[in-house]
């Protein structure tokens, strides 16, 4: 979509104005730095879906819509976990169960792990899981972001 | 030569023709304002008495003539009486740019007087909106939001100017772009060739199809392709609330408007049909009635210009997207290449069943000699202006009488408020329809609760010495109200009887018109052709009618097509 004040909230607003659901939503700019690349990620059948890229696809600001879902794709989601060990022993699980899931430990103090982790979404959700003995203090997620595989590119 | 943002406002407003404007001034649209006087004469502004009102005059003026309507109004409470309008504007898809004065760049998110983020409030009812943030995209802005307002499916485009733009403090030499490219937005025009030869196949091979027509066909001015096209293939035509006009109402193919209160034949034929080709035409809820009833045996083909109007309510066999106009150009010429005609046999076995239901002459309506029957009055007024007025609406029994008994033969005589159903729509309409066709007959039909709702334009008309006839049927009641509590709410009549009505006859004196008031079925005739004959003065024709008529036949809610109450 065009990379303009305002651009954001007739996504956002047609979404709520016609009773879609946002499940994640992530955007920033792109190497065109006129563009802004957003992923959204929503729920419904295929007429619901249907009605939504037109919908989209109506907005003056949205250059180019995909689903995804249409492709093969990768999606990744980064997140941001700062953790409290409940004991003292536990700092070295946590640490294991950290290297597990490939994330990395990106900042400590006297009590706190915090762990940067990307992947799909539902493996974020098995590090918290995973991590549920532990005293979870804050969960920062991105958003899922995602491309298609091999040829396919959406290009303007 | 180096111009100020005003100054630019005002040749931008030239470069695009604009001849008339409606609104009302205020504090941040001063230096505009100023620009606007010293244009008199190349463009002529409409005070209107209420924001709202110089909105809905835009909209009659765009209505009635496919241009796109232009209004102004000031920041804040300006800005947001507006918007009743731009959203009747965006849901009936009117092509209309409205400016709107905002507080200087640098008080912009203070709170300041006079200060709503209008762009923020109309995002949801407008097609676009753009705020202007630099003198340097001032011309650029105007040239795309008449550009958008006007292609494609039409609509509003709303642009927010800060008042320090046009102050004159900083100037920049004036450009008017002769083109714009906006790389998100290309409408298509041309339909598929390929979905085109196939809906051609579908009308030849069906048996009892149905044209079933919206105001895409007026939009589009594709009335003549679709008589064309209709007269080709000897098929049926109903029209939507919106689509009258479209398709000439005194046809014998023309089997009268459906949905809610449509024709028990248009209903019945749609009900029945194996092929029902929506033209322009979006499958609201008015006319489908039951969605889950719908049209339970019929391939659809449905041509809009906008895909998200496609298969959102009802999947559709055969879209076709593009301009009604161009695609029933082409579709006329795939029939006429292909030289056949559909089964004769069986389109004369449906036309037979369709006359078999026109027999229940759903629309008749008795005149008796006490009590002023509101049929008789509009179908009274068709007759004396052989159906060539421009007729305004306002919203409810009124506006569906109008729509049953006043036969449009030609588009972009009937302006109503079909989507949104604005009360107060009516009045101000009629001043624009009346300011772009000075000469012609234009009405406003309207009831004694609408007419109220924007009452002050009376003075408007004053002013530019519009000879409009209002048309009241007062009834003494909000009457759809009222009727729906007769039905639904076993006849608990809350709130709909409109008590102390001012005295018409006297208040339209009172602006400096002509009030009548008529109690006798017997004076009907006379006062409406005295209203007629006068072309200098506005009319207040103040009809008592029948307190308790309802407006017949009617799907009621949740049922389908074929189950219409008659009377």
């Amino acid at each position: 979509m065009e990379n303009e004040f305002g651009a954001l909230s007739r996504v956002v607003g047609l979404f709520s104005a016609r009773g879609y659901n946002i499940e994640s939503l992530s955007v920033a700019p792109t190497d065109d730095d006129s563009l802004s690349r957003m992923t959204l990620v929503t729920r419904g059948s295929e007429q619901v879906i249907e009605q939504i890229l037109k919908q989209l696809n109506k907005l003056i600001d949205v250059v180019k819509v995909t689903d995804l879902s249409d492709f093969k794709y990768i999606e990744r989601e980064m997140m941001l976990i700062k953790l409290e060990a409940k004991q003292v022993e536990s700092m070295s699980t946590i640490k294991q169960i950290a290297d597990v899931f490939r994330g990395k430990v990106i900042d400590l103090s006297n009590k706190t792990f915090t762990i940067e982790i990307s992947g799909k979404g539902e493996k974020l959700d098995a590090f918290i899981e995973a991590m549920s003995d532990q005293i979870i203090l804050e969960v920062v997620r991105s958003g899922c972001i995602g491309i298609a595989r091999g040829n396919v590119s959406l290009k303007v | 030569m180096e111009l100020s943002g005003a100054k630019i406002f005002v040749e931008s407003l030239k470069a695009e023709g604009v001849d008339t404007i409606f609104g009302y001034p205020g504090g941040a649209v001063l230096f505009l304002y100023d620009e606007l006087d010293k244009a008199a004469g190349e463009i002529d502004h409409i005070l209107a008495r209420h924001e709202q009102g110089a909105v809905h005059a835009a909209e009659g003026y765009a209505k009635s003539t496919n241009k796109v309507g232009v209004a102004i109004v000031t920041s804040g409470p300006g800005a947001t009486n507006a918007v009743t309008g731009i959203a009747d504007a965006f849901l009936d898809s009117v092509p209309m740019v409205v400016f709107t004065g905002q507080v200087p760049r640098a008080l912009i998110g203070n709170d300041a007087f006079q200060e709503v983020d209008i762009i923020g409030i109309t995002r949801p009812c407008v097609k676009h909106n753009f705020l202007v943030k630099d003198i340097k995209d001032l011309a650029s802005t105007i040239k795309k939001a008449f550009y958008i307002a006007g292609t494609g499916r039409p609509g509003p485009v709303l642009v927010d100017i800060p008042k320090d733009i046009t102050d004159g403090k900083e100037k920049i030499a004036f450009d008017y772009p002769d083109k714009v490219e906006i790389r998100s937005y290309n409408p298509s025009i041309k339909g598929n060739p390929k979905q085109i030869k196939l809906a051609a196949t579908a009308l030849l091979e069906s048996k009892t199809p149905i044209l079933y027509t919206g105001g895409g066909v007026v939009l589009s001015g594709g009335a003549g392709q679709l008589t064309e096209l209709a007269r080709l293939l000897n098929f049926p035509v109903t029209n939507t609330l919106m689509g009258l006009g479209g398709y000439p109402a005194t046809d014998p193919q023309f089997v009268g408007m459906l949905g809610m209160h449509g024709t028990y034949e248009a209903n019945m034929a749609m009900h029945k049909s194996d092929l029902v080709v929506a033209i322009g035409s979006r499958f609201d809820d008015r006319v489908t009635g039951n969605i889950e009833k719908f049209c339970p045996n019929a391939k659809i083909i449905h041509v809009d210009i906008d895909p998200a109007s496609i298969s959102k309510n009802v999947k559709v066999d055969i879209p076709i997207v593009g301009d009604v106009k161009q695609v029933l150009t082409d579709l006329v010429a795939e029939l006429k290449a292909r030289g056949e005609k559909p089964n004769q046999e069986a389109l004369k076995e449906w036309w037979d069943q369709i006359n078999e239901w026109r027999k229940t002459d759903c629309l008749r309506y008795e005149q008796g000699d006490d009590v002023i029957t509101a049929q008789y009055v509009i179908d009274k007024y068709w007759q004396l202006t052989n159906g060539e007025a421009y007729v305004c609406s306002d919203v409810g029994q009124h506006q569906m009488w109008a729509a049953q008994y006043y036969k449009f033969d030609e588009p972009l005589r009937w302006i109503n408020s079909g989507g949104l159903g604005t009360m107060g729509f009516g009045l101000p309409a009629a001043m624009g329809v009346q300011l772009a066709h000075p000469d012609a007959e234009v009405a406003c039909i309207t009831g004694d609760g609408s007419i109220q709702m924007c009452i002050q334009e009376l003075a408007t008309c004053t002013q530019y010495q519009l000879p409009i006839n209002i048309i009241s049927l007062n009834n003494g009641y909000l009457g759809m109200v009222r009727q729906w509590q007769e039905f639904f709410y076993q006849k608990r009549y809350s709130m709909s009887y409109m008590e102390s009505l001012p005295d018409f006859v006297k208040l339209a004196e009172a602006y400096g018109h002509v009030g009548i008031q008529i109690k006798d079925p017997a004076d009907v005739e006379g006062a409406l052709k005295q209203a007629i004959d006068d072309k200098e003065r506005l009319y207040f024709l103040d009809f008592l009618t029948n307190p308790e008529e309802n407006v017949y036949p009617m799907i009621p809610a949740g049922a389908g097509q074929n189950e219409m109450i008659l009377v």
